[in-house]
């Protein structure tokens, strides 16, 4: 680990909370909830479908109805131990359910199946790069697999509550980072970096909205070089933004406690995102005694070398594995291979419009990841749309791209042509041909037409035989007008020059 | 017609409707009325005549048509701990009160499936927490056995599946389902005189049955003689994929298997099971049926399990911890009681159902089982009886690379009177000696009837086998049986 440290210390943020005192470090480590992505729950057949009429994805041993026994899910397992591969960790053949048992009216049972004594998946780690701060590893504790609860509706009935439990059961992964980080901004990258590898394996679909991905956020300060202090933990903080903030307001909070002569308690809290503060959410006194155990209607779950293997097998290539190959073979900036990797979704678009363009090479790469970044990005903003449902496909952005390689469009023309594609939806190929938008490098077309605006312009074309150079650009202005914009830039400018000069 | 068809065993009413001696509505008939007349018996907690008539029926016209199944024409009562599809289960306690499960136990489904009718829902201990049939919420169940000194004492019919004992050894069921965590099966075999098998653990599944401790729960069948137990194990096991614990082997054909012929068999006497004042009943017992061992050709060798003295600390450990957690559903939120006092928040809610709705005795274990896994508390307890489970597992692995079966009493008494021990919980606890071992080992294990006490009440004697030897343990039940030729019954006062 040694090499680990180290990174750790090379990259020490210098995020510091000014206090009354001197400066305060804050240390952070999150625990987040990730819903697997798998058609049933945990151990039910049941559909975990979102949105459903409430009640309406419940099984008997959702339930818990007398008798009903849980059945592992062999791909909610599968999920978990994929996203441990994916971020490097231990990957435990032996582990065992356990019990977490408490009273609540949206918990069945009354205990949770989850895993405290033995994860599925042990010590990963997590490289992020926050903004204006130096890549740095995160340390993974481990993950481990667990159902969630149901809900409790407190709107539905003046003096009763109603509990829907269609989310009782579902498969959750707690990940558990290290307390490695010292800022709010290296927490949204890591949180960031995260939703990005669990939507690269496929485990989470990473919507906070939805509830799929929340955090658990450990925060406690320090004075620089000071042991770690007394943390809290703000439960089910359900945003990047979110998140920073409550570690923020929490990280003030608890200098201010420290300031003033107080101590920070050991407690559960609770973010309020209206007015961006935590308050404590239940005291020491009715702290709950789980009494974890090992579940004894589950066997330990064991995995086969071919389990793992078929797991392994089906990682898909990772955004750090995908940014060094963009950024290499593939020869795009790191902000361009950043931008296109940060998010699946975007990747598989950008390889997709690659494909389409039948080539590999560095300008085709170069071409391609400008033209998405900043003409497709640039239209999706406006049309509030994300690239999931971009009106234009990959298909069409290569062919738009071809077309201007092979130089029947000039940069400006392909811009007009894709506004086309994205009003109407048409082809590069067809747009052009039925409105007459290829452009010209007929030299004899080109040659007329300057001609004509040299003797239309003759004063101009005296002061600029006269020394006046830079009036070259006002001809190519004029020729371009002339042609409608569709004279190659190039040929134009060659032929003017020869018409001027010679 | 024959005189009286309650008194024919399981193989007896399927070989007997099969050659055409009798119908099978004409056996539901039998058995439903018998039951009607055996109320003061508190056996049953619900009657089903119409579900035993309607499976007779399909079997007699099964028969018509050629369609028998392996169990048509025979009616079973069920121990009200499986939850059967349609009719109340409430495990004998107020807290299940009125539910009634839109669904059907695996075992009862099995059943069903092979033609069995139903006569009715078995009274038990409640939750299955008992030895004596008293923690039911619904009365307790009493034995048709009576001791021979005149005093008609009302009797314990053993617990917790009392009221499958008594509803067979009273001929109102030819067989009846039971379960057992600790001794639930054979105990109250061996106090009503008929036989009960507790499989290895995972052979019968336990979808569908209320749980009591998960890890130790297994169901069985109870009936008169070993060959019945036989015929209705093969039907009872198999594989569930709805059972994690459940084992995925073939169920061997136990009844072609069976056979009382014992030679080149070692039979291990352990010798911690001579406990400190055993009657000398029990023990003239144990030393007759070590006898019709050799008679049937087994050599008898002693064994030892060392740990034995601390099976049944270990067990009131991990069973009330694991049930503490099983039970935790029973809260009034979505089925069975609630109680709901005016002005009460979740919590009130809560705890009011169950304090209602609980008996004593399992809020004795609830209690138990909390503590034993609370913190500060839980490696003291818990994780110590865990790992002195697995030294009475390895006792039982050393004793049998020298033997084939272990032989031993069943109980350490003959049936008490009802509320002799009920205000002792530890001497009710003791009733389970020699029968929580095995279940903590998750062993197969079974108890025959072998002789009567001097008051003329039965007594069992217990056989216990390697993990998956039914085969075995049967042989050797089917051995003492017909050295034993115990055709004692009790007389009918009811």
């Amino acid at each position: 680990m040694d090499w680990y440290l180290k990174v750790c210390e090379m990259t020490e943020s210098s995020y510091r909370i000014q206090g009354a005192t001197g400066e305060w470090e804050v240390v952070i480590g999150l625990e987040v909830h990730a819903q697997v992505t798998s058609n049933a729950k945990l151990f039910s057949g049941a559909s975990t479908k979102f949105g459903a009429e409430p009640n309406a994805n419940v099984s008997l041993v959702d339930a818990a109805m007398p008798g009903m026994l849980p059945v592992p899910n062999r791909e909610c397992i599968r999920q978990a131990v994929r996203t441990g591969m994916a971020i490097d960790a231990q990957i435990n053949k032996w582990s065992r359910f356990d019990r977490k048992n408490y009273f609540y009216a949206d918990l069945p049972q009354g205990y949770q199946i989850s895993q405290l004594y033995h994860p599925l998946v042990g010590e990963g780690t997590i490289s992020i790069e926050p903004e204006d701060g130096e890549t740095k590893i995160v340390g993974i504790e481990r993950i481990h697999v667990e159902q969630d609860a149901g809900k409790l509706m407190h709107d539905q009935h003046p003096t009763r509550s109603y509990v829907d439990l269609n989310r009782s059961g579902v498969a959750l992964m707690e990940i558990v980072s290290r307390p490695d980080m010292r800022s709010p901004a290296e927490a949204g990258a890591y949180l960031r970096k995260l939703r990005a590898i669990l939507r690269y394996v496929g485990s989470c679909d990473g919507n906070m909205e939805e509830g799929s991905m929340r955090a658990d956020v450990n925060v406690s300060v320090r004075k620089p070089g000071d042991p770690f202090g007394t943390r809290t933990e703000t439960k089910n903080v359900n945003s990047v933004r979110f998140v920073m903030a409550a570690i923020e307001h929490e990280a003030n909070r608890q200098v201010d406690v420290l300031e003033s002569g107080g101590t920070i308690v050991q407690e559960t809290r609770l973010f309020d995102p209206d007015k961006g503060v935590t308050r404590s959410m239940r005291s020491k006194e009715d702290a709950h005694d789980y009494r974890y155990f090992p579940d004894p209607d589950l066997l330990p779950l064991e995995l086969d070398d071919a389990f793992l293997a078929e797991c392994r097998a089906s990682l898909p290539e990772l955004p750090d594995a995908k940014r060094a190959r963009y950024e290499g073979p593939l020869g795009l900036s790191t902000y361009a291979a950043g931008v296109l990797t940060a998010d699946v979704e975007t990747a598989r678009w950008f390889e997709a419009l690659m494909a389409a363009t039948g080539k590999d090479d560095a300008a085709t790469a170069k071409a391609a990841s400008n033209w998405l970044i900043s003409d497709l990005f640039g239209a999706l903003n406006r049309l509030g749309k994300d690239i999931t449902n971009s009106p234009v496909s990959p298909a069409q952005g290569a062919q738009l791209l071809g077309l201007v390689a092979d130089s029947t469009l000039s940069g400006s023309l392909a811009k007009q042509v894709f506004e086309i594609m994205l009003e109407t939806g048409d082809d590069p190929a067809k747009i052009v041909e039925e409105r007459g938008l290829k452009q010209t490098t007929d030299t004899g077309a080109i040659d007329a037409v300057i001609a004509d605006v040299l003797a239309a312009n003759a004063d101009k074309v005296a002061e600029y035989r006269g020394g006046k150079d830079k009036l070259f650009g006002f001809f190519v202005g004029q020729t371009m007008k002339a042609m409608a914009g569709k004279g190659n830039p190039g040929v134009v400018n060659e032929r003017l020059k020869a018409a001027l000069d010679g | 017609m024959t005189t009286d068809l309650t008194n024919l065993t399981v193989a007896g009413i399927r070989d007997g409707f099969r050659k055409g001696d009798f119908s099978a509505r004409e056996v539901a008939d039998a058995f439903n009325a018998a039951v009607a007349a055996g109320k003061p018996l508190n056996a049953f907690l619900v009657e089903t005549p119409e579900h035993a008539i309607a499976a007779a029926e399909e079997a007699d016209r099964g028969r018509a048509s050629g369609e028998l199944r392996p169990l048509s024409g025979v009616p079973m009562g069920i121990k009200d701990l499986f939850c059967t599809a349609g009719y109340q289960t409430t495990a004998a306690s107020h807290i299940l009160e009125g539910f009634v499960p839109t669904y059907e136990s695996t075992i009862t489904a099995k059943l069903f499936g092979a033609g069995v009718g139903m006569l009715g829902k078995l009274n038990l201990d409640q939750f299955a927490m008992g030895s004596s049939n008293e923690t039911s919420a619904f009365g307790n169940v009493i034995s048709p056995w009576r001791r021979s000194d005149g005093g008609n004492a009302p009797l314990a019919p053993g617990g917790s599946s009392g009221g499958s004992s008594s509803a067979v050894a009273a001929r109102m069921a030819p067989a009846a389902t039971g379960t057992d965590t600790g001794g639930s099966i054979r105990q109250p075999a061996a106090f009503t005189g008929i036989s009960g098998i507790k499989p290895t653990y995972g052979r019968c599944s336990r979808w569908g049955v209320v749980a009591f401790a998960s890890s130790l729960d297994q169901a069985g069948p109870m009936a008169r003689d070993v060959r019945d137990c036989a015929i209705l194990l093969e039907t009872m096991s198999g594989f569930d994929p709805k059972d994690s614990t459940s084992l995925d082997l073939p169920v061997p054909q136990w009844e072609a298997g069976l056979s009382g012929d014992l030679r080149g068999k070692k039979v291990g006497i352990p010798k911690e099971y001579r406990v400190d004042g055993m009657p000398a009943e029990i023990e003239a017992l144990w030393q007759q049926g070590i006898a019709w061992a050799k008679d049937a050709g087994a050599e008898i060798v002693e064994v030892s399990l060392p740990h034995t003295q601390y099976a049944l600390p270990t067990y009131y450990i991990i069973a009330p911890a694991e049930a503490s957690s099983n039970l935790a559903r029973y809260d009034g939120v979505r089925y069975g009681q609630r109680d709901l006092p005016d002005g009460a928040n979740l919590q009130d809610m809560y705890a009011a159902t169950r304090a209602a709705g609980f008996g004593g005795e399992v809020k004795r274990r609830i209690l138990i089982g909390t503590y034993v896994l609370s913190a500060g508390f839980y490696d003291a307890y818990y994780t110590k009886a865990q790992k002195v489970r697995a030294l009475i597992a390895r006792d039982f692995e050393r004793a049998f690379e020298q033997c084939d079966v272990l032989l031993t009493p069943t109980a350490p008494s003959a049936a008490f009177a009802l509320g002799e021990k009920s205000a002792d919980p530890l001497a009710m606890y003791l009733n389970d000696v020699f029968t929580v071992p095995a279940s903590l080992a998750g062993l197969p294990a079974m108890s025959v009837p072998a002789g009567l006490d001097k008051q003329g009440l039965p007594l069992g004697l217990q056989i216990i086998g390697k993990p998956l030897d039914e085969q075995g343990v049967l042989n050797a039940g089917l051995a003492i049986e017909e050295r034993a030729g115990f055709t004692a019954r009790a007389d009918k006062w009811w």
